[in-house]
C-alpha cells in the first residue's frame, strides 16, 4: 500500500501524456492535409526570427499594456515548468522537493516562482477585467461570440485556480516545516505564500498535510488536464508560436508568389510553336485547381497558422476593411480555417482515416465572398500579428479560386481585367496613348 | 498646353545606340489617370532639371499586372509580366523608376522569378538620390512655415519598407513635417489597394479614404503629401467628404519638389 501513490501518479501521468500525445498526432495529420511548400531556405534567419518573435517577444509589445503582461504570465509559465519538473519526481519516487539540497539557490527559485505565481494572478485578473469588463473592442467582434469568448475566460480561470493551488500548496507546506512535520525538510522560501500561512494557524499535523496533499494533487491533475485542453483551445498558440514563426514569412510582405502551374499554361499559352490543339498525353496529371475552395487546398504552414492563432485580434483591430465597419475579419479568416480543418479531421476520424465528402467547404461556408473582395491586400493584418500569421495569402489563394476557377469577382473588376486584356491598362484605353500625358 | 517636356522612348535611345541611365516606369495610372498625369509631368521636370537621360517605353508599355494578381487573376498577371519581361529584357533594362509603389513593388519583387530582374527604385527614393549626389537642390523657401504630413502608400511602406526617402525628400523643403498618430508601419490603407481602385467598396460604415483622410486633418496640414497615385485620388476624395478641399491640398512628394524648385 506504501507505493499506491506512486502508482496513481504514474498512471494519471501516462494518462495525461499519453492523450496529449495522441492530440499531437492528429493536430500533425490535419496541418499535413495541406499542400507541401518547401521552407527549408535561411536557416539561421529562420531561428533568429523564432528567438526574436516568439521567445523574446518583440512584437506582443507594440501594445505595452497586454505586452507586459503577456510577458509575466509567459515568463511565469516557462520558469514554473522546473517546479512542474520537481513535482513529476517526487510523485513518481515519493520524496518531497528532491531539489532541495540546492539550498540557497533553491530558496531563490522557490521564492522566484511565488513572486511571478502572484504576478500572473495580476495579469489574468488584468486580462479578465479587459475582456470582460472593460470590453475592449477586439474582443468582442461577432467571430468571437460563444465558444471562442468562453475559451477566452477559461485559460484565464484555469490559470488562476493553478496559481492558487501552487500558493496554498507552499502554505501548507510552510506552516508544516514550522512544525518539524516530519518528510517535510525546511527547504524553500515563500514570500508571498508565508502570507496565506496564518489561515492555517492552529491546524493539526494531519490536516495541514490534507491541505497540502490536495492542493499538490489537484496542481498537477490541473496541469495535465491543462495540457489536454491546448489542443481544444485557441491556447495552442504556446506551442505553436515557436514553429509558426520559425515558417513565417521571410520575403517583403508586398511579395506574393507567382503560382507555378500558371507560369507553366503561360508559357504554353505563350510559346507559338506549341500546338494549342494537342490532345494531353494519357499519363498527363490532372489540371492542377487553381487558388483555393478549401482547406486542403492551402498549404500545411497555412494551416499551421490557423491552429497557431490565439484570436487576439490584432489583425482585426487593424485591418481597414474592419475598422469601417466591413464584414471582413482577418481573425475570422483564421479561425474560419482552423474550424474547418477541424471538421476535416473529425470526418477523417469517423471515416478510418479517409476524408467522405461532405458537401462543404471553406469557400461560402464559412468564408462569404465579400468577406474576400473587401481586402485591400495593405498587410496591416500582417504586420500585426504578433506570431507572424499571414490571413492575407490565404484570402488571396481563394481569389485566386474565384476568379481562375469561376469567373465570380465582381463586375467592376471583371471590366478591368478585360481592359488589361484588350488594352494593356486597367482603363478602356488606346495603348497607342500612353504618351499622350506628355504633350497635355 | 504648357512647357515642353524633354521625354524619350526606349526605342528612340535604342535607334541611336544608346542606353539611358534609368527607364521611367509611367505606369498604368500615371498614362492615362488625369490627376496622376501631373505626377508623371511633375516628375519628369526633376528629372530634366538634374539633366538625367531616362527613357520610357511609351506604346510598348503595358500593365504590370498587378491589379489582376491582388485580384486572384494570376493568369492574367503571369502573362502582362511575360510581355513586359521580354521588352524590358530585349532593351537591357538595369534600372527602373517609377512613381507608383504598385508597380515598384511587382517589378522589384515578383518579376524575378519570372525572368525579370531589375533594379527598381521608387521615385522618392530616385529624387532623394539625385539630392544626395548633389544633383539636384531645392531651395526651401517655397513651403517654409507650412504644415506637410506624409501618408505612407502600404505597397511602398509596409511591403517593402521603404519610409525615409519620401520624408527626407519632404525636409529639404524646410516644411514642418507632421507625423500622423498612425504612420509607417502602422499606417491606414487609403483604401485602394489590391484592386479595391476599379470597384466599389463592400457594405460598411464608412469608406476607408475618409477614415484615413480624417487621420491625415487631424494633424492640422496645408498639405497632404503621398507617394502613390492611388493614394492620391483617394485623399483627394477624402478631403472633399471632409470639405476641406478648399484649405487642404493632396500633392505628391514629386509635384512638391517640382513646386519648390518653380518648375
Amino acid at each position: 500500500m506504501e507505493y499506491l501513490p506512486n502508482i496513481l501518479f504514474a498512471i494519471v501521468l501516462i494518462i495525461g501524456i499519453g492523450f496529449f500525445f495522441k492530440n499531437v498526432k492528429k493536430l500533425s495529420r490535419n496541418i499535413k492535409l495541406g499542400k507541401d511548400v518547401d521552407v527549408s531556405d535561411n536557416k539561421s534567419q529562420r531561428w533568429k526570427n523564432m528567438a526574436r518573435i516568439a521567445l523574446g517577444q518583440t512584437k506582443m509589445v507594440v501594445r505595452p499594456i497586454a505586452g507586459l503582461m503577456h510577458i509575466i504570465v509567459y515568463v511565469g509559465f516557462v520558469i514554473i515548468n522546473i517546479e512542474v519538473l520537481e513535482i513529476i519526481i517526487d510523485g513518481v519516487l515519493g520524496t518531497h522537493r528532491i531539489f532541495a539540497p540546492l539550498g540557497a539557490l533553491y530558496d531563490f527559485l522557490i521564492g522566484s516562482f511565488e513572486v511571478l505565481a502572484l504576478l500572473v494572478i495580476v495579469a489574468v485578473i488584468v486580462f479578465w477585467i479587459r475582456r470582460n469588463i472593460i470590453k475592449l473592442k477586439r474582443f468582442i467582434k461577432p467571430e468571437m461570440d460563444g465558444w471562442p469568448k468562453k475559451d477566452g475566460n477559461m485559460i484565464l480561470y484555469i490559470e488562476l485556480v493553478l496559481m492558487l493551488l501552487f500558493l496554498t500548496m507552499n502554505a501548507a507546506d510552510f506552516q508544516l516545516q514550522q512544525l518539524d512535520a516530519a518528510h517535510y525538510t525546511k527547504a524553500g522560501a515563500f514570500p508571498v505564500s508565508q502570507l496565506i500561512a496564518p489561515l492555517f494557524d492552529g491546524m493539526s499535523i494531519s490536516n495541514l498535510i490534507l491541505v497540502e496533499r490536495t492542493a499538490w494533487w489537484l496542481h498537477i491533475i490541473g496541469i495535465l488536464s491543462f495540457l489536454n485542453y491546448l489542443y481544444y483551445s485557441k491556447h495552442l498558440h504556446i506551442l505553436l508560436a515557436f514553429p509558426n514563426t520559425y515558417y513565417g514569412k521571410l520575403t517583403p510582405q508586398g511579395k506574393f508568389n507567382n503560382v507555378e502551374a500558371v507560369t507553366n499554361e503561360v508559357k504554353l499559352m505563350m510559346d507559338p510553336s506549341a500546338d494549342p490543339f494537342a490532345a494531353p498525353t494519357e499519363d498527363a496529371p490532372d489540371p492542377e485547381k487553381f487558388g483555393a475552395s478549401d482547406v486542403m487546398d492551402l498549404n500545411w504552414v497555412q494551416l499551421l497558422n490557423a491552429y497557431t492563432c490565439t484570436e487576439c485580434g490584432r489583425c482585426t483591430s487593424e485591418c481597414p476593411a474592419n475598422q469601417t465597419g466591413k464584414k471582413l475579419s482577418p481573425r475570422k479568416i483564421m479561425m474560419d480555417t482552423r474550424d474547418r480543418l477541424e471538421e476535416v479531421g473529425k470526418n477523417m476520424d469517423a471515416n478510418k482515416g479517409e476524408f467522405v465528402e461532405d458537401g462543404k467547404q471553406l469557400l461560402g461556408d464559412y468564408i462569404s465572398h465579400e468577406e474576400l473582395w473587401a481586402c485591400t491586400t495593405c498587410n496591416a493584418c500582417v504586420e500585426a500579428c504578433p506570431v507572424s500569421i499571414d490571413p492575407l495569402s490565404i484570402i488571396i489563394e481563394m481569389r485566386r479560386f474565384l476568379v481562375m476557377e469561376q469567373s465570380a469577382a465582381p463586375m467592376e473588376l471583371n471590366n478591368m481585367m478585360s481592359n488589361i486584356e484588350n488594352n494593356g491598362a486597367p482603363w478602356p484605353y488606346n495603348q497607342m496613348d500612353r504618351l499622350n500625358w506628355v504633350n497635355e | 498646353m504648357s512647357e515642353e517636356l524633354n521625354v524619350k522612348t526606349m526605342e528612340a535611345f535604342m535607334a541611336e545606340g544608346k542606353q539611358p541611365e534609368i527607364l521611367f516606369w509611367v505606369g498604368s495610372a500615371g498614362s492615362y489617370d488625369d490627376r496622376a498625369k501631373k505626377i508623371s509631368r511633375a516628375f519628369v521636370k526633376i528629372l530634366n532639371k538634374a539633366n538625367v537621360e531616362f527613357a520610357v517605353l511609351g506604346p510598348e508599355e503595358s500593365c504590370t499586372g498587378d491589379v489582376a494578381k491582388r485580384a486572384g487573376n494570376e493568369f492574367l498577371f503571369q502573362m502582362q509580366a511575360m510581355m513586359n519581361i521580354e521588352i524590358l529584357n530585349g532593351y537591357e533594362i538595369k534600372r527602373i523608376v517609377t512613381c507608383d509603389p504598385h508597380s515598384f513593388n511587382t517589378l522589384k519583387n515578383e518579376y524575378p522569378g519570372l525572368g525579370g530582374n531589375y533594379d527598381v527604385v521608387h521615385h522618392t527614393q530616385f529624387i532623394k538620390e539625385l539630392m544626395d549626389d548633389g544633383r539636384l537642390s531645392v531651395k526651401g523657401e517655397f513651403y517654409k512655415e507650412k504644415r506637410i504630413t506624409f501618408h505612407d502608400p502600404c505597397y511602398l511602406g509596409r511591403a517593402n519598407s521603404v519610409y525615409d526617402a519620401p520624408r527626407e525628400v519632404l525636409k529639404k523643403t524646410n516644411a514642418n513635417i507632421i507625423e500622423m498618430k498612425r504612420h509607417k508601419k502602422a499606417a491606414l490603407c487609403c483604401g485602394a489597394g489590391g484592386a479595391q481602385m476599379f470597384k466599389e467598396p463592400e457594405k460598411g460604415d464608412m469608406d476607408i479614404n475618409v477614415l484615413r483622410t480624417k487621420d491625415a486633418l487631424d494633424t492640422n496640414p496645408d498639405i497632404i503629401a503621398t507617394g502613390c497615385p492611388y493614394c492620391n485620388t483617394m485623399m483627394t476624395d477624402g478631403i472633399k467628404a471632409h470639405e476641406k478641399e478648399g484649405s487642404v491640398s493632396v500633392l505628391d512628394v514629386a509635384e512638391l519638389i517640382a513646386n519648390a524648385e518653380g518648375l
